[in-house]
């Protein structure tokens, strides 16, 4: 299970990475790796605003439609448009070409509510026990 | 074997841990839902061969000659005229027309028939034989010591050729034959639920793990789980018993009316007569989405404002690259025309297309058209 170091995790299998005040955003190796081939997604728009833990995107698989939550609260300032079209980049590149959102930081306070890479592993292989 | 959920398994379980497989109960048993992925699979299957294991599904072998008892009576298809070494599609009915299950029949000789019937109707099909069935010298459940795996892909003739020789070129679509392989003598059809050239191999139960390594050593084939063959089906418009019809469908309503031989007497058939004459009250209508977006089971499907009915099945379609799905409308909707597909916060754009929704499957290729 690929969990980088550098990033901060969800107990609903959101990523975020934090650089200064902007941040970007996308769903864990874990996730993908549950959901199967990702065949559509819904992304939110440039200049929405979400809201931590509240609907930020949805994702669909062959087989189910599931909601993804924002890890942050904040605006989103762009988008990964190229998921549109493609994205199985989601599956292959969770991490890197499979981001979602790149979002303005509303309250870095937000962030205690967040696992690092150590406790989000633990996380997940309590949920396979 | 039967595990502590009451699962059963096939004689490939282990083999399917060891490639990785995401098992999964269907029909009563713990099955392979996919490999390497789903949309990996499906395009395998479109462009290669895939094997799937269909261990789970049913068989009975019956003796029975078609003049003498009402063997013919319980199934829609005319058994008389179906040639030695024919396959038949067709259906088990109630005295409703409700679909008690979809199936395919083999003609073995004059008198000796297979019928091969879906994994969670089985038993219950069974028992419909044994209830109403005359005339038979023999009824049998083959289904606990006969396996079976599915060779479906342009390219399956080639792989089926390396091991029984140019013989299996012969086998035209729909009909079978006995192919001596493993020092047993199995029965081959072209047959298959995908909509690609294929076949269907009945071999016992303990060779199959046999079999199954040595169709995989050819590497043009790679596993298929039953994720894939759902897509698969779904392309071609295929119904799938217990979500598309059941005991509660008739085949008029399911757009299945070409598998009922009318020239004959069949359990179903006054109460198919009359909804033919009144009219079906709904009938299986397709829908492609204008978006990458599935649609899934139970979505409702709105024509004009109105709900008319709601998806049987829906799926990212791998082959097309949009959503598809199928279900019951009331009346009907002309072709091209537009519907929403609705469920819960989602809504998708639709329109009404005609079937199957993959045309360039290689099922019959080599056939006189």
């Amino acid at each position: 299970m690929n969990i980088p170091e550098n990033l901060l995790y969800t107990k609903d299998h959101e990523w975020v990475k934090i650089e200064g005040d902007r941040a970007t955003i996308g769903i864990t190796d874990f996730a993908q790796h549950s959901l199967g081939d990702i065949t559509f997604i819904d992304l939110p728009k440039p200049g929405a605003k979400v809201e931590q833990s509240k609907w930020c995107a949805t994702v669909e698989s062959v087989k189910a439609a599931s909601d993804v939550y924002a890890p942050l609260s904040g605006e989103v300032l762009e988008a990964n448009t190229e998921l549109t079209d493609h994205p199985e980049l989601i599956n292959k590149s969770a991490y890197d070409t499979g981001w979602f959102a790149l979002i303005k930081i509303a309250d870095l306070g937000e962030k205690s509510r967040l696992m690092n890479s150590v406790q989000y592993k633990e996380y997940v292989q309590g949920l396979s026990k | 074997m039967i595990d502590s959920q009451g699962l059963k398994d096939t004689p490939l379980l282990a083999s399917h841990k060891e490639l990785g497989a995401k098992l999964a109960p269907f029909g009563g048993w713990l099955m392979p839902i996919q490999y390497s992925g789903i949309v990996e699979e499906h395009n395998w299957v479109r462009k290669s061969a895939g094997l799937f294991d269909i261990c789970h599904m049913g068989e009975f072998m019956i003796q029975a000659e078609p003049s003498r008892g009402n063997l013919g009576n319980l199934l829609t298809i005319n058994l008389e005229k179906m040639p030695e070494g024919a396959c038949r599609y067709g259906f088990m009915l109630d005295e409703q027309g409700g679909i008690i299950d979809d199936l395919l029949v083999y003609r073995i000789d004059n008198s000796g028939w297979m019928i091969v019937v879906n994994a969670a109707t089985s038993e219950g099909d069974f028992e419909h034989f044994e209830k109403h069935l005359t005339g038979a010298t023999t009824l049998e459940n083959v289904s606990q010591s006969l396996g079976k795996l599915d060779l479906q892909g342009p390219l399956s003739t080639d792989v089926l050729e390396n091991l029984l020789g140019p013989g299996i070129r012969g086998l035209r679509y729909y009909t079978f034959s006995y192919f001596n392989l493993l020092g047993e003598r199995i029965i081959i059809s072209r047959t298959g639920y995908t909509g690609e050239l294929g076949y269907e191999l009945y071999m016992p139960n303990d060779k199959i793990p046999q079999l199954w390594g040595k169709l995989l050593n050819d590497q043009r084939v790679k596993p298929i789980g039953l994720g894939a063959r759902d897509t698969l089906r779904l392309e071609m418009s295929y119904s799938l018993y217990g979500q598309d019809i059941d005991k509660d469908t008739t085949p008029l309503e399911a757009g299945l009316g070409n598998f009922i031989d009318w020239n004959k007497e069949f359990i179903g058939k006054n109460s198919l007569l009359k909804q033919k004459q009144s009219g079906v009250f709904r009938r299986m209508t397709c829908f492609l989405a204008d978006s990458r977006r599935s649609p899934r089971h139970n979505y409702r499907i709105i024509y004009k404002g109105q709900d008319v009915g709601a998806v049987t099945s829906g799926s990212f379609s791998p082959s097309l690259g949009i959503g598809i799905g199928m279900g019951y409308v009331k009346d009907q909707i002309a072709l091209g025309e537009q519907v929403v597909l609705s469920g819960g916060s989602i809504s998708i754009n639709a329109k009404v297309t005609s079937k199957p929704f993959y045309k360039n499957g290689s099922a019959k290729s080599g056939e006189i058209k």
